[in-house]
């Protein structure tokens, strides 16, 4: 049990240094704003640097943040931040979140206390959770090991971390993007000690696979996957195979960080072409500055290279073999409209045994900060027939 | 500095005005400030060159720039040349020009991406010694700056038109000689396809972009080899095109912001596109040509052309250049020497170089071979014109 109690809690010099380059940002020349069609507004780029000198408070922020029980836990020569907080009700069921790339554990606040307290919020005592958010290694404030493949361990240490440190014996899980992949891995790998898995998409990986006997639904997808890959999956490509090339400026940039991760707040949700319809400048900033004071953006970098490198595929393959099978756990699947991937029923049932299946009616990839109501109910209802002495 | 990101309308025929560099104190004390603060981060554990600009070279590059890179001295050395600036349409270009004595075929050197007009700064003492030599800084690029274009199609085609214009009404040229090399090389292309009566021929060292789309079903095995390796090397090497070409916005704030974003980004191609690269390019160098950028703050107009011509491409497989052509191909230029039955498609190829040695960036590294091979052709095809 390695366990201890954890805060953020950011060091003024690091927050002297931000202020200061923020002071002497160096914004590329003002043209007539361009939108968000090549990338970032520069226009929205320009307010968010001033609001991020002027308005922001990462204090309060923090403070807010910091309401939610941290801890941190060694395991595997790893240090593993989360969150945990205990469900009201007479059995909360275990559950564990996960978050992807570009957001952080904060993907989870607005969807904790709907889980943890859903008699508070108009839902029922008996479908509450005790919810564990973990940070990724390498993101936030969880530790890297700094070796290539290390994205197809996270399910084992997660499997650790609710088991062993957390004694729980069976626990269910959900999660999207990079969490899709985790989230798979926990039930293919540790199926015994899930008591149901829920996605909101299907890991991308698995259309490097495409199947003989395509349904017209899943060749849309596929057709889907590549002119997202083509038109907008320029940040996986870059950090994949070159990492290194962009990694080191955005650790010394914070406007060309905040350019680089809000490009796709505003493309992969549901925000209309608007970003602030979804997310205010204050929760954006807070994402970035989860990225900035642990100075982990290049370490985020590395799930995209470890499905990026050469051996990458023959290493899909023998990791599947190892992963015995499609899994047995009963899986849920809410898809919102407004995701990149929108996968269709057909081609999460070929991975999954697929026994609820939502197509949610709005929201897009973050879909837990987008529309935490909609998903609180979407995992009540999966989970409540799922629950121990459920019929 | 001089006023370098002006756009200003002009008459048919602006005067060129002697231009010199000068950086003003405040834009040095300023990056040294970044310089020395700059934040590194612990981004991989690669030691090479394997997953991008190596962290270990990058920082004694930077180390180089904050404390033994002088910038004064390269401004001398850049200003030792004479240039100018020239208001053409409703860009104002910067151009060297640098010419000898008697009358000589006018020759115009085109850069690429992510090089500038300092590319050619080895080769034009020995071309001078054969030609009225004109360098550029290309539109969006440098110390011409970004250009307010008329429209958003084929950006390429425009800035061909006001190089044209730059060489014909401002310089008095009836017939010119072309060279070039990566975006120069397309550039070089348009040029003597809008206006073969004006161009004696081009001299390039790579086919263009472009020639990747062409049909896989119509070209030979040997070819086709040649193609496919060319998309393999994309997937692996390609992504700061994709970048450029979807997302240019996401990067720029960056790279105009950092100078250690600006050098990781620039350093990896001419790491990725150059044998013996240390050797090639000494830190000195390296660092004039980052300088470019940063002091102009280009960075972003310098990617410009990369998205516009995905929106609007200015040259196409279908089209040809019928004006005489030459070759000179560096082993390690990207992809390599192509078949010549391949380029010839495309090119009226009348002079065909395998160079022994080399990269992408050949007039800066391999100076005596590019200068060399440049004025053997010329002086093949440049005959009739009379003065060499």
């Amino acid at each position: 049990m390695s366990v201890q109690p954890f805060q953020v809690s950011v060091p003024d010099s690091v927050l002297v240094d931000l202020r200061q380059r923020l002071a002497r940002t160096r914004l590329p020349p003002a043209e007539e704003d361009a939108g968000w069609e090549a990338g970032t507004s520069p226009a929205f780029l320009r307010r968010l640097v001033q609001h991020w000198q002027t308005g922001f408070d990462w204090r309060a922020e923090e403070a807010a943040i910091n309401r939610f029980s941290h801890f941190r836990a060694s395991i595997r020569g790893l240090e593993i931040h989360f969150i945990h907080e205990r469900g009201r009700g007479d059995a909360p069921l275990p559950l564990v979140l996960t978050h992807g790339y570009p957001d952080s554990f904060l993907r989870f606040t607005k969807l904790i206390p709907l889980l943890t307290d859903p008699a508070a919020y108009g839902g029922d005592a008996a479908d509450s959770f005790d919810v564990v958010v973990p940070s990724l290694p390498g993101f936030g404030f969880s530790t890297h090991p700094g070796r290539e493949g290390a994205t197809f361990e996270v399910g084992d240490i997660w499997h650790e971390l609710m088991t062993k440190e957390l004694g729980y014996q069976r626990f269910g899980a959900h999660g999207g993007d990079w969490g899709s992949t985790v989230t798979e891995h926990l039930a293919r790998s540790h199926g015994h000690s899930l008591v149901g898995a829920h996605h909101t998409d299907v890991p991308f990986w698995h259309t490097f696979q495409k199947p003989d006997d395509a349904s017209p639904a899943e060749q849309a997808h596929f057709a889907r996957t590549e002119k997202f890959m083509h038109e907008e999956g320029a940040y996986a490509m870059i950090q994949g195979t070159r990492p290194q090339t962009l990694a080191q400026g955005l650790m010394d940039s914070p406007a060309g960080l905040a350019a680089w991760l809000v490009e796709k707040f505003q493309t992969l949700s549901d925000c209309g072409g608007d970003v602030e319809t979804r997310f205010t400048m204050d929760e954006l900033l807070t994402n970035v500055m989860v990225y900035w004071a642990s100075g982990t953006i290049g370490s985020s970098f590395r799930p995209y290279h470890d499905f990026t490198q050469a051996g990458a595929m023959r290493w899909i393959v023998e990791k599947a073999k190892e992963w015995i099978g499609a899994s047995k756990v009963p899986t849920g699947f809410a898809v919102f409209p407004k995701d990149s991937s929108r996968t269709p029923r057909e081609w999460a049932e070929r991975f999954h045994n697929v026994q609820r299946f939502t197509e949610m009616p709005r929201g897009g990839h973050f879909a837990a900060f987008e529309e935490p109501q909609l998903l609180a109910e979407e995992l009540r209802a999966f989970f409540r027939p799922l629950r121990p002495g459920a019929r | 500095m001089s006023s370098t990101n002006v756009t200003i309308a002009a008459g048919p025929r602006s005067q060129p005005e002697p231009f010199e560099i000068h950086v003003e104190a405040a834009v040095l004390s300023d990056l040294h400030v970044r310089l020395r603060e700059t934040r590194w981060g612990d981004v991989a554990d690669d030691d090479g060159w394997k997953l991008g600009t190596n962290p270990g070279y990058l920082r004694d590059l930077v180390t180089y720039w904050a404390h033994q890179y002088d910038w004064s001295v390269q401004e001398a050395a850049l200003n030792r040349v004479p240039q100018f600036t020239a208001a053409v349409d409703r860009a104002r270009l910067h151009f060297v020009h640098a010419k000898d004595g008697a009358p000589r075929l006018p020759l115009l050197l085109l850069h690429g991406w992510p090089d500038s007009f300092y590319r050619f700064h080895k080769v034009i003492p020995r071309l001078r010694e054969t030609f009225e030599v004109v360098v550029p800084s290309l539109p969006g690029f440098g110390f011409t700056g970004p250009v307010r274009r008329s429209s958003p199609e084929q950006q390429n085609r425009q800035s061909a038109q006001l190089l044209w214009r730059l060489m014909t009404e401002v310089l008095g040229h009836r017939r010119f000689a072309v060279a070039g090399g990566d975006g120069g090389s397309a550039l070089a292309q348009l040029l003597a396809i809008d206006h073969p009566e004006s161009v004696v021929g081009i001299h390039l060292t790579d086919l263009g972009w472009h020639v990747a789309n062409a049909d896989r079903s119509k070209v030979s095995k040997v070819e086709r080899k040649y193609l496919e390796a060319g998309e393999k090397r994309f997937m692996a090497d390609g992504a700061y095109v994709m970048v450029q070409s979807t997302r240019p916005q996401s990067l720029a704030p960056a790279l105009n912001d950092s100078p250690v974003a600006l050098a990781a980004w620039i350093v990896d191609r001419f790491h990725s596109w150059s044998d013996a690269f240390e050797v090639a390019f000494p830190k000195d160098e390296l660092l004039t040509n980052i300088m470019i950028y940063w002091v102009t703050q280009t960075i972003g107009p310098s990617m410009e052309s990369y998205r516009a011509e995905v929106v609007s491409p200015s040259l196409s497989v279908a089209d040809h250049v019928d004006v005489p052509v030459g070759l000179a191909l560096f082993p390690n230029d990207i992809g390599g020497i192509p078949p010549r039955a391949f380029a010839e498609r495309t090119l009226n190829v009348q002079r065909w170089t395998e160079m022994p040695r080399g990269g992408h960036f050949a007039a800066w590294e391999e100076p005596e071979l590019y200068a060399g091979d440049v004025t053997s052709f010329f002086q093949a095809v440049g005959g009739s014109w009379g003065a060499i």
